[in-house]
C-alpha cells in the first residue's frame, strides 16, 4: 500500500537528474528491487502513469529488475536462493544465515532525450 | 538524441535524510525516541498505557499517535499521562519522517525525556520508512500466530527490540514459541525480546526497567547543547 509514496520518491529523483542533464524528455526508468522488498510493480506503474501526466517523464516506461534473495549459510558457507517460506540452509539445515541480497531498492539509471 | 544517465540512488533516500534530521532534533533536545510498530490490535496503545504510568514519575513522556482518522489512541495515551499528539495520516498506511517532523513541531521537545511514536497498525509499510527514532520496536502478539516472521521478514530485519504481547493467551492458542523464535533468530540474530502481557501485567516490569535504563544511558551519552 505504500506504492504511492514510493512512486512520488521515484518521480522526484527522476526530475532532479533529468533537469540536471537538460533533458527534453525522460523515456525509460530502470529500477532495481530485491525480492524481499514488498513492492508491487503494477501498483507503482498505475500511480506512475497518473502522476507523470504533463511532466518531463510523461509516458516514460518503468523497467523493474528483480534481484532474487541470496543467502549465505554461516555454518557451511553454502550460497543459495531459498525455496518456500523457510530461509534455512537446504544443505546443512543451519538457521545461522546472512542475507546477502534481496533488500535492494534503488533507481539505477534513466534514459533521456535531449 | 537518447542518453543513458547512470544514477544508483536509494528510492527511500529523501525519507532517510529527513529521518536523520528528526534524529538530530531528538538528540538536541535529549529526547529518547522509540517507534512502536505492530499489526492492528497487537497492543501498541495498551503497552503505552502500561509504560507511561510506570515511568512518568521519572521522565516527562510524550506520545505521537499515527492513525488513519480517529483520536482514540492519542486520547488513551493522554489519559495515561503522556503529552500526546495525534497524526491522522489521511489513509496512508504508515508514518514517514515528514509526518513525524510535523508532530515534533507540535511538541515541546526540550521538556520531554522520552517520546513514544505509535506507528499505523501494519506489518509491511512502516518497515520501509525510517522515522529517526532511536529504537525500532515491534509488538507481536500471540493471537496473530507464530508464522509472522516468515510472512513479514522485512519488519523483523530492521528491529532493535521485539515485544511479544498477550502471553497470557498461550494456553488457549496453538502458538509454537519455538517455531516463532526460530524465524526471528534467522532474520535478526540475538534480538532483544520481551514476552509480556498488558492484560495480566506479567513481564511489564522487565520491559519498563529496560526502557528506563535505555533513557538514562541515552541522557548520559548525549551532552546538553
Amino acid at each position: 500500500m505504500h506504492e504511492l509514496a514510493v512512486t512520488e520518491n521515484i518521480l522526484e529523483i527522476v526530475k532532479t537528474h533529468a533537469e540536471r542533464a537538460n533533458a527534453k524528455k525522460v523515456t525509460d526508468i530502470f529500477l532495481v528491487i530485491g525480492q524481499l522488498s514488498s513492492i508491487v510493480d503494477d501498483s507503482v506503474q498505475f500511480y506512475w502513469d497518473l502522476m507523470t501526466e504533463e511532466t518531463i517523464a510523461e509516458g516514460a516506461k518503468l523497467h523493474f529488475r528483480r534481484l532474487p534473495i541470496l543467502i549465505q549459510c554461516k555454518d557451511c558457507k553454502n550460497s543459495y536462493t531459498p525455496q518456500g517460506a523457510s530461509l534455512a540452509c537446504p544443505l546443512c539445515m543451519s538457521e545461522k544465515i546472512t542475507i546477502v541480497q534481496g533488500e535492494e531498492f534503488y533507481l539505477e539509471a534513466i534514459d533521456i532525450d535531449k | 538524441m537518447s542518453n543513458r544517465i547512470e544514477i544508483v540512488e536509494n528510492i527511500m533516500g529523501a525519507n532517510d535524510r529527513l529521518a536523520l534530521d528528526n534524529r538530530t532534533r531528538l538528540n538536541a533536545s535529549r529526547t529518547f525516541g522509540i517507534n512502536f510498530m505492530a499489526s492492528p490490535g497487537a497492543g501498541k496503545t495498551s503497552l503505552i498505557e502500561q509504560t507511561v504510568p510506570a515511568l512518568k514519575d521519572k521522565f516527562a513522556i510524550g506520545a505521537v499517535d499515527g492513525d488513519i482518522a480517529t483520536t482514540i489512541d492519542a486520547d488513551r495515551a493522554a489519559a495515561a499521562g503522556a503529552a500526546a499528539v495525534q497524526i491522522n495520516t489521511g489513509g496512508e498506511c504508515h508514518l514517514d519522517a515528514v509526518m513525524l517532523r510535523q508532530a515534533l513541531n507540535q511538541l515541546d521537545l526540550n521538556s520531554l525525556d522520552l517520546l513514544i511514536v505509535e506507528n499505523v497498525g501494519n506489518l509491511i509499510c512502516p518497515a520501509s520508512f525510517a522515522l529517526g527514532t532511536h529504537k525500532n520496536i515491534l509488538i507481536a502478539s500471540i493471537p496473530e500466530g507464530d508464522d509472522k516472521p516468515y510472512k513479514y521478514p522485512n519488519i523483523y530485519r530492521g528491529l532493535d527490540v521485539l515485544v511479544i504481547n498477550k502471553i497470557d493467551l498461550l494456553p488457549y492458542i496453538p502458538f509454537q514459541m519455538e517455531y516463532f523464535t526460530k524465524g526471528v533468530e534467522m532474520l535478526n540474530p540475538g534480538l532483544k525480546t520481551f514476552p509480556l502481557s498488558c492484560q495480566s501485567g506479567e513481564g511489564i516490569p522487565e520491559w519498563t526497567t529496560w526502557l528506563e535504563e535505555q533513557v538514562n544511558a541515552f541522557k548520559e551519552n548525549t551532552p546538553s547543547p
